[in-house]
């Protein structure tokens, strides 16, 4: 009995060629063909298989979004809007406040609101705050409320509007293929992923800094310190004035100046921020203002000519200097930069500010010389472990042997152009994946050739044999592809990073081994069958 | 060429062997849970710090420990990586700052402590601890190559040249900067002799943990092994009767156990990845375990004269090259990856290496004989046979 093999055959070449193609063009195949030509094959194959941090190099980190910080700053203008409102209203109160700013910052309590004046009250707040809840407290005391579906939103904003902030600047640092995205489930962090940036301290500054950079009136200094500050203004500050430290670089001493608390201009009006030179070739960064800013900061200037501005960069003075004329829209900040601090400084006004700050929570920083040899031993132990793999399978079942390694090497085959194709990131617990599969994968070719052993030593003729062996076998080999399959879906769906990439490898390699070790090896057995005499023994 | 023919081992005879076995093992590794290492868990999971600091020559110990102190660290430890050849040392500084905000400051104190103490020529620039730009940016000042308009490109290129010969052939260390003679042009190792030096040492990892990431860790790994136990639970429930899964589900955690015991013994560090390769073991061991079964279950209806320690007998022999093979053959993949995968898997190999071993035993060691033992347990209280195999839902035959 001979079989059609023909149609088979041709199928198991269409998906070597699929999948070698996979390999060595992936999913952009000029850029993978012009990375051959520059670096070899193995360049177009590091093209189009990502590698993860850990082999590549880079820095990992997770961090906490300050969610709370982003909800008191709505409820602080709803508490400003509501004082106003509610004295149009005429209603009377005694104080508006936020009970608990830590843990609860989305409630206000209005004290000491009169009976007759409750219906006020109400109105109030459903015309004029629809996102919010009243109810009653204790006595006089009523609660205003952010509603839940909107909180929730708000937060998510905010993560959101982080990962904005923080992609432009990570884009501005020229850091190839980055990873940002939200991580965990609700818990309000961020993963970031630069591959190959090891320099954690420079990165760390452009994460960190909320950019908050604002354009005050100076009222009195530089002093010394915070005491000499209050004594020149007659032991007390106005209520309309803070103390700040600064930093101008004019003098290597500490310096305290009075401000003003409002800011003339804010971050928000500031429009393309760029790094320059001042005249006498200090590093400055330069930029203009919005129609609105400028309009303000006219007036402003105009009001103020021949006093001084200071520039403040999150909360501190970076530069003081005398109002000579009325200005518009072009303001230039110089104040003991460094050339890569303005260029920091000017790409984070460009990119807007954080809305909350943020905190790091887990850092990983692997360096170049780490993951190249993470790849080298990662990519010997395979090929070791391959090598025994197939010269004992040669070995112990010489003619099938052929059979079970030519089916291994399909598998790898299939596995490395799958992750060509999918773009799935290789790490080192991925390569380990790879190295299990070859391991695991074999399997499936020992429980079939035991069988069919088992079925030749009862008697029957090879044909039967390889026939028996194959369907006696396949349940067996699902059972032992899902437990393990099983185990690699958890593990996909509670680790991060490297340990994901162990769960893909795992899974797609023990996936392509029901394709190689069931049908391309049956296909192989009935090749071999169909050139042998009735009768003839299968070396197995 | 054939190992295993006709094997006739009675292996339900030996199974006070096992159980000694069993319990040696599994009680070792318990009152090493308890009372000595505890289970040492990696910096993932406990929060902390951690730094790989690779030297050109082996390192001073005593100078390391110095720095370190220095550093105001006195609680840090301090331990060789690998063979003593490779020069490489980690240090290990515990979860300390309870604000997040300053979690890094282990990381740069300890780096400008090395600094000092093994780098440290003023100004200059340190080859081994520079990226490409730094060094693009020192040549472009120095020019050596007196090059035109292209000399940013060109000086990149180099930079890049520089690092790559650093990282892939040197393993991240410079020596002197004269190894680079032939990597690159002459008078570009000239400039650097002028204005660069090598210090004696490179950072080649950092890992900071935070401890609510640690926390969460913890919790997820918890999680996730305890959802695997119940999916093959689950699975063995609807494959086969309830005692089968139970006896399946007994040998694995059995492996569990040891496994984790064999690194609380030997005082290794529990990470992430190290789950990983627990979990996978779960996996691994059970589809032995379901072999054994499978035949067990088939033998009972083919055999029904026999009793059920002759079947299971039979059937442990009927699969035992099968068994053998397999777990030889991934056993020497995995032992592979313990010999050449490096530092970084060595927890994750050490665990495969153990676990298949144990997962191989146990199943024949263990899981079998708990039925055995169930059924001689409720024939003695109800005189009843208990381990049923045709009640099963597929009863085809079965490799």
């Amino acid at each position: 009995m001979r079989k059609k093999l023909l149609p088979k055959t041709l199928f198991i070449i269409a998906v070597l060629l699929v999948f070698v193609y996979g390999i060595f063009l992936g999913t952009d195949p000029d850029k993978a063909i012009a990375a051959w030509k520059q670096q070899g094959p193995l360049g177009a194959i590091q093209q189009n298989i990502h590698l993860g941090l850990d082999l590549k190099g880079g820095t990992h980190l997770i961090l906490q979004v300050a969610v709370n910080e982003a909800v008191n700053a709505e409820t602080d203008r709803v508490m400003q809007s509501l004082r106003e409102d509610l004295a149009k209203a005429s209603v009377t109160l005694t104080d508006i406040t936020k009970p608990d700013q830590q843990n609860h910052p989305e409630t206000i309590a209005i004290t000491g609101v009169p009976p007759d004046k409750v219906g006020a009250l109400r109105n109030t707040i459903s015309d004029t705050l629809p996102r919010y809840d009243l109810s009653s407290g204790a006595g006089t005391t009523y609660q205003v409320v952010m509603k839940p579906s909107e909180l929730t939103s708000l937060k998510q904003r905010a993560v959101q509007q982080a990962i904005d902030t923080i992609r432009n600047r990570v884009d501005q640092l020229g850091v190839s293929e980055p990873v940002i995205q939200e991580h965990g489930l609700g818990d309000y962090q961020i993963l970031v992923e630069l591959p190959g940036v090891d320099d954690p301290a420079r990165v760390r500054e452009i994460m960190q800094s909320t950019a908050m950079l604002d354009i005050r009136l100076v009222i009195g200094g530089p002093y010394p310190d915070e005491q000499s500050a209050i004594q020149a203004n007659n032991g007390t500050i106005p209520p309309d004035a803070v103390i700040l430290s600064g930093n101008t670089g004019r003098s290597d001493q500490a310096e305290y100046y009075v401000v003003s608390r409002t800011a003339a201009v804010a971050g928000s009006d500031i429009r393309d921020a760029q790094p320059s030179r001042d005249e006498n070739g200090r590093p400055d960064v330069n930029f203009h203002l919005s129609n609105e800013g400028g309009r303000r900061f006219s007036e402003f200037t105009g009001a103020h000519l021949h006093d001084r501005l200071a520039i403040v960069l999150d909360n501190r003075v970076r530069e003081a200097a005398t109002i000579n004329d009325q200005i518009r829209d072009n303001v230039q900040i110089t104040g003991a930069f460094t050339e890569q601090q303005t260029q920091d400084l000017s790409m984070m006004l460009r990119s807007g500010a954080l809305p909350a700050s943020i905190h790091y929570l887990d850092e990983e920083t692997v360096g170049p010389s780490l993951g190249a040899d993470s790849i080298r031993q990662g990519v010997l132990a395979a090929i070791v472990g391959m090598t025994a793999v197939l010269v004992f399978m040669l070995i112990y079942y010489r003619g099938a042997g052929i059979n079970a390694d030519l089916a291994l090497l399909l598998n790898l085959i299939i596995l490395l152009g799958f992750l060509g194709f999918s773009h799935a990131t290789l790490t080192l617990p991925g390569i380990a994946g790879v190295i299990l599969t070859i391991g695991m994968g074999v399997d499936s070719n020992v429980l079939i050739f035991e069988r069919i052993r088992e079925e030749l030593r009862a008697g029957k003729a090879p044909a039967a044999a390889v026939e028996q062996g194959f369907a006696h076998a396949w349940l067996t080999i699902v059972d032992t592809h899902v437990t393990t399959i099983v185990s690699a879906v958890i593990l996909f769906l509670f680790g991060t990073g490297p340990v994901r990439g162990f769960a893909v490898t795992l899974t797609f390699g023990l996936l392509a081994n029901l394709f190689t070790a069931v049908f391309v090896s049956r296909v192989i057995f009935d090749a071999v069958l169909n050139r042998k005499e009735r009768g003839e023994a299968l070396s197995i | 060429m054939e190992l295993f023919r006709n094997t006739n081992i009675d292996f339900l005879g030996k199974k006070w062997y096992f159980l000694g076995f069993s319990l040696i093992f599994s009680i070792a590794g318990v009152l090493s849970i308890a009372f000595w290492h505890h289970i040492p868990l990696g910096v993932d999971f406990k929060g902390g710090t951690l730094v790989d600091v690779k030297f050109a020559n082996a390192p001073d110990l005593g100078k390391v420990r110095h720095a370190v102190d220095d550093a105001g660290y006195h609680d840090a430890e301090i331990q060789r990586l690998g063979a003593a050849t490779q020069n490489e040392l980690i240090v290990r500084l515990p979860q300390r700052e309870t604000s997040e905000q300053s979690l890094d400051r282990g990381r740069s104190e300890i780096i400008a402590a090395m600094e000092k103490y093994f780098g440290g020529q003023g100004d200059k620039l340190d080859l081994n601890n520079s990226g490409p730009s730094q060094i693009a940016s020192y040549l472009l000042n120095k020019d050596p190559l007196h090059l035109g308009t292209d000399a940013t490109t060109r000086y990149n290129e180099i930079a890049r040249q520089i690092t790559d010969f650093r990282d892939k052939n040197r393993s991240g260390v410079l020596s002197s900067i004269n190894e680079l003679n032939g990597a690159v042009p002459q008078q570009v190792v000239n400039a650097l002799n002028e204005g660069a030096f090598t210090s004696q040492f490179a950072v080649r990892s950092v890992q900071i943990v935070g401890p609510q990431v640690g926390a969460q860790l913890r919790k997820q790994a918890a999680l996730a092994t305890l959802y695997s136990l119940a999916g093959m639970l689950v699975y063995l429930a609807f494959r086969f009767e309830w005692i089968y899964g139970v006896a399946a589900v007994v040998a694995v955690f059995h492996d569990t156990l040891i496994t984790v015991g064999a690194f609380s013994l030997t005082n290794k560090e529990i990470t992430l990845t190290v789950i990983a390769a627990i979990l996978t073991l779960i996996g691994y061991s059970m589809n032995d375990t379901i072999v054994i079964f499978d035949r067990i279950r088939e033998n009972i209806k083919l055999y029904r004269r026999e009793s059920l320690s002759e079947i299971v007998n039979r059937s442990i022999n009927q699969t035992l090259s099968r068994t053998v093979l397999t777990s030889g053959l991934t056993f020497l993949t995995v032992l592979s990856l313990y010999l050449f995968g490096g530092e970084v898997l060595h927890g994750f190999s050490f665990a495969l290496v153990v676990g298949i071993l144990i997962g191989t035993y146990s199943s024949i060691a263990v899981a079998a004989p708990m039925l055995v033992a169930y059924q001689d347990w409720r024939l003695a209280k109800t005189g009843t046979a208990a381990v049923p195999g045709v009640a099963g839902r597929r009863t085809k035959m079965r490799a």
